[in-house]
């Protein structure tokens, strides 16, 4: 038998959050390295994924295959394509940058109780987040994807209800209490959305008899697995409700603003730009390829509200007074853009949603972390609190202004490329919500020039006169992400080869091909 | 009265009387049984020969060695095959040999035995007058504030009796999954249940409290048994026997002979339907289903813990294994009569406990409304009327059991002055005073919400699975949404321990001996192991699953 390294990938920070959390109250310091150097290594493990994975080979690759709960039909199975490769690799690479930026945010601020220990817990939750997220990516079993999809929320939980920012504008008792709110939102509404999606599992044990996801879409490819449409279209509705509330869709986001406002930035980016990846993921690899037939009934609407997304969070994004707030809104335009790549059912939309999910976590993790670091220097999340910081923090400024471009999508970054794929393969097929779509971009042009306008420029405010620039733990954090999303954006081919592939398998499992260009068909 | 009729009396009473055969008794198979009925007789002489002083250790060693030993006994038939091959009708057709029979004996034996710790904890309470004391009041006789009080405080008297009363229980636990006629099922109910009235009415402190709740427990009790035993004499009315097998036979209308008395009634399927409904009615009070569940919030409530964690977890497994047992061997072919009825408990007694447990502020009755939602979850596993709906109704109760019983015990831990601090107000901030009791007790609460990796979800998958086999898709779904709706009151005490600032005058987490611990070490034990390594446990289950006839 082969290493399982997909099983190492996945384990080696779930016993690393073990290990973070087990250090003594009084060893902080050492379970902040052995976190950081515990996702290292995963990186390096997910590194090694990368290497091994053969993009022209067989569909699933480095599969394992244990039976794991004989009764339930349920094995645990592993398998990666492209497009779980890649959002592996993203997840691998954020971790450390999210754990470097999160290096003083769990700091007690009582000592003298010996038991109350929120460093190591802290640590060791976004380990075990990470772990969680990559056996999802792995699991080629939805059983198996269901168990961590859900077991993802607690860890989660904690880490959104139980830290916040330090400084806060209306005092540490509403900040407990808007935390806990957000929290407990969060929860709820992931976990009614996992809960129907576990009658729609149980559902589709009951048709098909197996969970593993292969022998499943085989079955169904080769017709000896036939399912009633009605049928099927529930199940779908089922497993998609999960999934949109996860990535989060229109009307089912409102627990994001909320829970990227209360949390540290680190964990904000934990959540937008990790977390919420399974959701979009999910769609593509359990939605599309179990119930190809539903997908394509479903496509229409799916795609209007993926449209309202866009526009709906740009609107929303260029009112926000929070920058959090205005990052956890442009988020979900964008999460709007992947949704839409995913139903237009063309390659490039696909390709271009994959590529967006990458380059999204980059880009939010950039703009996010360097908007942590400004917030914990003033003490403020409202924008109308800040003003010439360009001036005394060029560095900090200067990192904030690429971060934002990325985010509105300037070509040369890295995003344009996905933006780009994402609308050119809806056009082809659905020109009408492409167009209407673009204006999602004008959108964003306007909230994050804006924002940069208003907290960086103009005249100096005293509050923010003494601001130190940033620091090196800091540049090491935001430099090398704006390395990434220069590389990528002018270089995707990297990961559009890894991807490419896949998405043409899926696209071959709902049965669609791209529509012919007019100039050729006119021919 | 005419001539003949004489005649035929005088006749009858002349014929030679047929011999009485010696009853034939399969001792070693209801070894089980025999041998916690016979420590709680024991139990009893130590109360009255033993001295004082040494009757506490007498009364935990006796009863811990007989548990364990009818453990074993269960495991040793079970290896015997007698849950599978070998299983038959035992002690002249009272008594059931068989997988589920031993299953659920097997789990009361070790939940008792856990609720037995919790029951021999004297470490909580702070030592009165230098003797160390448990949860049971001084003197159960003596008037609550009277001076007779005062003085079997002083005198360091304890309630040892609960030991053997707790063996009795146990007893009639194991008896009521087996019982395979009617008269053994009543007789098994009332041993079970007098106990526990008792049980109930002995907490130390809040004592008035406790009363209450034993006179509310026995007098709803009462009636439900009287339900039950008048729901007995109807079936006995319509089927001319009381034994299980016997009436399953007229009901599938294969019996011809019509026992002359009862020419009237016989086949009456009146008397089948109100008699079956009856006896369904007095199990499902049992197991606490809606709406037959008015007693359990304020009998968890008033009892003391250790009792109310024993009492959830045990009287739950025993009932629905009767439960299991009537409708799948005496009225199967009455399934389409009964599964619509069922079908509406089921969901109200999900929806119920759910929705009335959000408007909580105590943990002990918090809990009560779960342990009804519960009820309700495995309902919908008994209605799947299959096999695999059998073995996911055992399975479900045995991870059930544990987690009831290990969140009593924590429950226990969280004292202030007034003894056990059981409003939820008073738990803010748990998490920060002692993270490794809220964190345990987070664990049983996320088990009770049914997340994944605990042995919640594997428990309630199983049951919905096989709901859903058995086409009750709408039930599954109305079980999901519950869920999400006891997920909300779950969730909100893991924020209040954890997320809301402690109090200054909040309690204190007692440390307890290391009975208590094991009790709740076992409960996350078996809470991780059955969610995460579910598969012996299951094929366990399974092998279980089939009554025999």
């Amino acid at each position: 038998m082969s290493f399982p390294l997909l099983t190492a990938t996945a384990a080696l920070p779930a016993l690393g959050a073990v290990a973070t959390a087990a250090v003594p109250a009084a060893r902080r310091t050492a379970a902040k390295w052995l976190a950081l150097l515990v996702s290292l290594a995963t990186l390096a493990l997910a590194v090694t994924v990368l290497v091994r994975f053969d993009p022209d080979g067989t569909r699933y690759q480095l599969t394992e295959s244990h039976s794991w709960i004989k009764d339930f039909g349920v094995r645990y199975e592993l398998g990666v394509d492209g497009i779980a490769v890649a959002l592996i690799a993203l997840t691998a690479v954020l971790i450390p940058f999210i754990i470097l930026a999160g290096w003083h945010d769990a700091d007690p601020l009582e000592t003298g109780n010996r038991r109350w220990r929120p460093t190591q817990g802290f640590f060791a939750l976004i380990l075990a987040v990470e772990a969680m997220v990559i056996i999802s990516f792995e699991a080629t079993d939805v059983f198996l994807f269901y168990i961590f999809f859900e077991a993802m929320l607690i860890p989660m939980y904690f880490l959104i209800g139980g830290f916040g920012d330090r400084a806060h504008e209306h005092g540490e008792e509403t900040a407990a209490t808007q935390r806990s709110y957000a929290a407990v939102k969060f929860l709820l509404y992931n976990l009614v959305g996992g809960l129907l999606m576990l009658a729609a599992v149980i559902g589709l044990y009951v048709v098909a008899g197996n969970f593993s996801l292969q022998q499943i879409a085989e079955a169904r490819a080769s017709g000896s697995l036939h399912m009633a449409t009605s049928t099927e279209r529930w199940l779908f509705l089922g497993f998609f409700f999960a999934f949109a509330v996860k990535a989060p869709l229109w009307p089912l986001h409102t627990w994001l603003p909320n829970a990227m406002q209360e949390s540290t930035a680190p964990v904000a980016v934990l959540i937008t730009a990790v977390v919420d990846k399974v959701g979009t993921f999910a769609m593509l690899r359990f939605c599309l390829q179990l119930f190809p037939e539903a997908s394509k009934w479903a496509t229409p609407v799916i795609l209007v509200l993926a449209l309202i997304s866009i526009v709906y969070g740009a609107l929303l994004a260029v009112g926000q007074r929070d920058i959090k707030r205005l990052v956890a809104y442009a988020s979900i335009s964008h999460f709007g853009f992947i949704v839409m790549g995913i139903f237009a059912m063309t390659s490039q939309g696909q390709s271009g949603a994959t590529l967006y999910m990458v380059n999204h976590g980059i880009s939010t993790a950039a703009l996010m972390l360097v908007a942590g670091f400004l917030i914990s220097r003033r003490g403020s999340r409202l924008i109308a609190d800040y003003g010439g910081v360009q001036k005394v923090a060029p560095v900090l400024a200067g990192t904030f202004l690429i971060g934002g471009l990325a985010t509105l999508s300037l070509p040369g970054l890295a995003p344009f490329v996905s933006e780009f794929l994402v609308l050119v393969g809806t056009f082809t097929r659905y020109p009408v919500i492409g167009v209407i779509a673009t204006f999602g971009i004008v959108l964003a042009a306007l909230y994050v020039l804006v924002l940069y306008q208003r907290t960086m420029t103009g005249p100096v405010k005293p509050e923010v006169s003494a601001m130190p620039d940033l620091r090196v733990r800091e540049l090491v954090v935001v430099a090398p992400l704006i390395v990434l999303l220069i590389f990528l954006g002018v270089y995707p081919k990297p990961v559009t080869d890894i991807v490419n592939p896949a998405v043409r398998q899926t696209m071959s499992d709902v049965h669609k091909t791209d529509p012919k260009p007019e100039v050729e068909a006119a021919k | 009265m005419s001539a003949a009729a004489v005649h035929s009396l005088w006749t009858t009473a002349a014929e030679p009387i047929s011999k009485i055969d010696a009853p034939k008794i399969e001792y070693g198979q209801l070894s089980p049984t025999l041998i916690v009925v016979g420590a709680a007789l024991i139990g009893v002489l130590i109360e009255a020969f033993v001295p004082r002083r040494s009757r506490y250790y007498a009364q935990v060693f006796l009863s811990a060695v007989a548990l364990c030993a009818a453990f074993a006994a269960v495991v040793a038939l079970a290896a015997d095959g007698f849950g599978t091959t070998k299983a038959h009708i035992a002690a002249m057709g009272a008594i059931a040999v068989d997988g589920p029979a031993l299953f659920l004996q097997g789990t009361i034996l070790l939940a008792g035995l856990v609720g037995l710790f919790t029951f021999a904890e004297r470490r909580l309470d702070p030592a009165a007058h230098g003797n160390r004391v448990d949860s049971f009041a001084a003197q159960a006789a003596s008037v609550p504030g009277s001076d007779s009080e005062q003085a079997a405080v002083k005198a360091g008297f304890t309630t040892t009796e609960v030991f053997p009363l707790l063996l009795f229980a146990i007893g009639g636990m194991l008896i009521f999954p087996a019982a395979n006629d009617l008269l053994t099922l009543f007789v098994a109910l009332e041993v079970l249940s007098l106990p526990l009235y008792l049980l109930c009415a002995l907490a130390r402190r809040k004592r008035l409290m406790s009363q209450e709740a034993a006179v509310k427990y026995f007098l709803l009790g009462a009636f439900a048994s009287a339900f039950t035993l008048f729901g007995i004499a109807l079936l006995y009315g319509y089927a001319g026997s009381v034994s299980y097998a016997r009436i399953a036979e007229v009901v599938d209308g294969t019996v011809t002979n019509v026992d002359p008395a009862l020419a009237n009634t016989m086949g009456n399927d009146a008397l089948l339907l109100i008699g079956g409904a009856m006896l369904a009615m007095g199990l499902l009070f049992k197991v606490g289903a809606v709406p037959f569940h008015m007693w359990t919030p304020d009998v968890y409530q008033g009892a003391p813990t250790p009792v109310t964690g024993f009492m959830a977890a045990a009287t739950k497994v025993a009932a629905f294994g009767a439960l299991l047992r009537l409708l799948y061997v005496v009225l199967p072919g009455l399934r389409w009569d009964w599964r619509p009825v069922m079908w509406a408990v089921a969901i109200i007694t999900m929806l119920g406990g759910a929705i009335v447990a959000i408007t909580q502020t105590d943990i002990k009755r918090l809990l009560a409304y779960s342990s009804i939602a519960h009820a309700g979850f495995i309902l919908a596993g008994v209605i799947a009327t299959s096999k695999d709906g059998v073995s996911s109704v055992l399975f479900y109760l045995a991870g059930y059991s544990f987690v009831t019983i290990g969140a009593f015990a924590v429950v226990t831990l969280v004292r202030d002055a007034g003894g056990e601090a059981t409003h939820l107000s008073k738990w803010a901030g748990l998490g920060r005073r002692s993270p490794l009791v809220a964190a345990v007790f987070a664990v049983f609460l996320l088990a009770f919400a049914g997340i994944p990796l605990t042995s919640g979800f594997a428990g309630k998958f199983a049951v919905f699975k096989a709901a859903a086999d058995g086409g009750a898709v709408p039930l599954v779904v109305i079980g999901v949404i519950s869920s999400a709706i006891a997920a909300f009151f779950y969730i909100r005490v893991i924020v209040l321990m954890f997320f809301s600032e402690p109090k200054p005058d909040g309690p204190t987490v007692a440390v307890p001996s290391p009975m208590t611990m094991l009790a709740i070490g076992m409960g996350v034990a078996v809470t991780l192991v059955l969610g995460v390594a579910p598969q012996y446990f299951l094929d366990l289950a399974s092998q279980a699953g089939v009554f025999v006839r």
